[in-house]
């Protein structure tokens, strides 16, 4: 077993744009969940709102990708309003069935014969989907990582994602430390003291929602340049789970959650992958097969989501006194 | 002149089933005979685009069309023995034939609508299709089809409204329940026992082992702990996750069937088509529903569910014991699940996320006729059940849920508290 090899692809994968989208859906979903208390979800319909912007703008309109990041935006913002504004005056168990729900509508409606013209079908939207962000890569034509396996292409992603990464992790760090911050830790805390001060809670609920719907979106848009791709099958409910998986690991309500969360989440489950899948090829387990590896995977995060829950809901980085999980 | 004419060409791919409603029975003059069928995916979706040719006894050959619904009609100038086949070239990718045979066949056509049925998988996964007929016809089928689906929500249904009502917990691994019912079955039935042997064996396992196993193992330590309901959500998610990757592991991905009543042959009651297995489960189902409700009427247990439903800290102050009234409600939820879940697997198939598939319509169900209220449950399936299957008449099959899930939102707008709940404050 290559053991240098394993760790390589591990840290490739943990810092990775697979894990950047996440990222980018675990940052907002802090915002939402985290902070305000919102229990939404189908975060993965805001993703999918971003990538269908750029498939639908760049590939079926023929426009700029530039406009498309505007389109995809505005799309996670009306679908926040859309989602918010029938639920959000509703207990926390409605929004959650109502989320979940209308990310399946919105995956369904992308992918059904109906509207194969412009969302391309079960097979969604693929071709040069980011051409004019991987145009500006300035990195040298024959570059190559001396460790890491990133090609230049993703090498860029990565540099652009992981920066804007940041930059939105400093933006939810002076977002919850203003008034606005105050207020809707406040709503997760006790809706109706806020209500007595005399805050609209409706609205600010809406605020979060959109906010942290238009950060996934990032992940959404991530999503299509990176991988040149978008398809319905993959904005599954799955998607939502693993995101609150990755923020509960890292810390809900925790501003570096979200990174601490998903690194270690990708470490942890790319690692995990990639020793059992060697052990697996060199024959020192023969009652597992190397298809096994996924489901196996998937369990462990299961597993992994319920203990969480039950033994340290604040995660590794939380604080337990910060996050009342029970605002109900 | 009036024909009845029923063809079923075996459709059985190795681990999959296909299910055969079938049949033309609509009076017809040989001026409208036609060569007719639709094409689905396993999933429902229409199969547009796909050219099949009849090529009839004096050589001349005649092309349809399937349309953007995945029907498609040959017409033809008389009766006789045609050879009917499809042009394989024009299936979109990804989608086969179940079987390769039946992208030619001979058939003899007596006059009117004559229906063909083509065994399509997509991925591995497969399914059928059936013929379709006028509207009228169609509308009484679809209600039947609606009623069928509608018992199948309501057994899954009643117990997430059940638990809900009496722990509050809002349970996201109930879909598994189903799933995991459908395939103690399956197991049981790979071991050699008949499935009418096998269900009712697996049916009791699940209500013991799932359901009372289950709130023992998980539950009732985390009610202990005093975890919170949303934490307890989340929880049941995680639980979901892992079992549908327990079962993939176990039992693969592809859909697998029990081995008895497979591929039925379809009958035809009036106008309309059902398989005798459908309409027996149908009855089973209606029995087990009216016996839970008799039971919540008039047992004393069934009363004190009721009760703890109502206010947990009221009927535990009236020496209810309130442990014991949710271990039942586990037995009973997860013993009709599984029900839920062999009705599923005896009339498609089992597949690994048969229950989360299900899920979100059980909780349309449920939200619709009213979240903890247990009558609601029913009602609410029902109504989803019909309401899903009636709008195939107006929007593709494939966006049938859409539809459902549109209704649930629908009326967490304008009646949050469901068509039977009391009016509280749910905000």
């Amino acid at each position: 077993m290559d053991f240098g090899q394993i760790f390589t692809l591990t840290i490739t994968q943990a810092f990775g744009v697979t894990a950047l989208i996440y990222l980018f859906a675990a940052i907002g979903l802090n915002i939402q969940f985290g902070y305000t208390g919102l229990l939404n979800f189908g975060q993965v319909a805001f993703v999918a709102a971003g990538a269908y912007a750029v498939g639908v703008i760049v590939l079926t309109l023929d426009l700029s990708l530039w406009l498309s990041i505007i389109v995809a935006l505005m799309a996670s913002t009306v679908l926040a309003l859309l989602l918010g504004i029938p639920t959000l005056r509703l207990r926390a168990d409605y929004l959650a069935i109502v989320t979940i729900a209308a990310s399946e509508l919105l995956r369904l409606l992308v992918r059904s014969i109906a509207f194969k013209d412009v969302f391309g079908g079960a097979q969604g939207l693929n071709g040069k989907l980011g051409q004019e962000f991987h145009d500006l890569n300035p990195l040298p034509a024959d570059f190559t990582l001396p460790i890491l396996s990133w090609s230049r292409q993703d090498l860029w992603v990565v540099i652009v994602g992981w920066s804007l990464a940041l930059l939105f992790t400093l933006f939810v760090w002076g977002l919850v430390r203003s008034p606005w911050g105050r207020v809707v830790k406040g709503i997760r805390e006790d809706e109706d003291a806020v209500v007595s001060l005399g805050k609209n809670v409706f609205v600010y609920k809406l605020q979060a929602l959109v906010i942290g719907g238009g950060i996934a979106a990032f992940g959404g848009i991530l999503w299509a340049v990176a991988k040149q791709s978008v398809q319905p099958d993959t904005f599954q409910p799955d998607f939502t789970f693993f995101v609150f998986t990755i923020l509960l690991l890292g810390g809900a309500a925790r501003v570096f959650g979200p990174i601490a969360g998903t690194v270690i989440f990708w470490f942890l489950l790319a690692g995990f992958g990639e020793v059992l899948s060697s052990l697996i090829n060199n024959g020192y387990i023969d009652f597992l097969t190397a298809t096994d590896v996924g489901s196996i995977r998937f369990m462990l995060m299961g597993l992994g989501l319920m203990l969480l829950m039950i033994f340290r809901p604040q995660g590794i980085f939380g604080d337990r006194r910060e996050l009342a999980l029970d605002a109900r | 002149m009036l024909r009845r004419v029923r063809l079923a060409l075996g459709v059985l791919l190795l681990t999959s089933v296909a299910f055969l409603v079938s049949g033309g029975f609509s009076p017809a003059t040989a001026a409208d005979t036609t060569i007719t069928g639709t094409l689905s995916t396993p999933a429902g979706l229409p199969v547009t685009g796909v050219v099949i040719t009849a090529i009839g006894p004096d050589g001349v050959s005649v092309s349809g069309t399937s349309d953007e619904k995945g029907v498609f009609v040959i017409p033809l100038s008389a009766g006789g023995s045609y050879t009917v086949e499809l042009d394989i070239t024009t299936l979109p990718e990804g989608i086969t034939l179940n079987n390769e045979a039946d992208a030619s066949r001979s058939l003899l056509v007596l006059g009117g609508e004559k229906r063909i049925i083509i065994g399509l998988s997509e991925g591995g996964e497969s399914g059928i299709v059936a013929g379709s007929s006028g509207t009228g016809e169609r509308v009484v089928q679809l209600f039947l089809d609606g009623i069928l689906y509608g018992l199948v929500i309501a057994l899954g249904a009643v117990g997430l409204n059940l638990v809900f009502g009496t722990t509050g917990l809002t349970n996201f691994s109930h879909g598994e329940l189903l799933t995991l019912g459908a395939f103690t079955a399956l197991t049981f039935n790979t071991a050699g026992l008949n499935i009418i042997i096998a269900a009712p064996i697996a049916i009791i396992f699940a209500a013991l082992v799932y359901g009372w196993g289950q709130n023992r193992i998980l539950w009732r330590p985390l009610r202990r702990r005093k975890t919170g309901l949303i934490a307890a959500m989340i929880v049941s998610i995680g639980l979901a996750i892992f079992l549908r990757y327990t079962l993939v592991l176990f039992f693969g991905g592809a859909p697998q069937s029990y081995k008895q009543f497979a591929g039925q042959p379809g009958i035809a009651l009036g106008p309309f088509n059902t398989t005798p297995k459908a309409l027996i489960l149908g009855a089973l189902a209606i029995i087990a529903l009216a016996a839970t409700v008799i039971w919540l009427q008039r047992s004393r247990i069934g009363k004190a569910t009721r009760a703890v439903s109502d206010n947990p800290a009221l009927a535990s102050a009236t020496g209810i014991d309130v442990e014991r009234v949710i271990s039942v409600v586990w037995i009973i939820g997860a013993g009709l699940a599984a029900f839920a879940g062999i009705y599923l697997g005896l009339t498609q198939n089992t597949v690994w996320n048969m229950g989360q598939r299900i899920l979100l319509v059980l909780f349309a169900a449920v939200i619709l006729g009213g979240l903890g209220t247990i009558y609601g449950a029913i009602v609410g399936a029902m109504v989803v059940g019909i309401f899903i299957q009636m709008t195939t008449l107006f929007i593709p099959t494939e966006m049938k849920t859409v539809g459902a899930l549109f209704l649930m939102i629908l009326i967490l707008l304008v009646r949050p508290q469901g068509l039977l709940g009391r009016k509280e404050r749910v905000g």
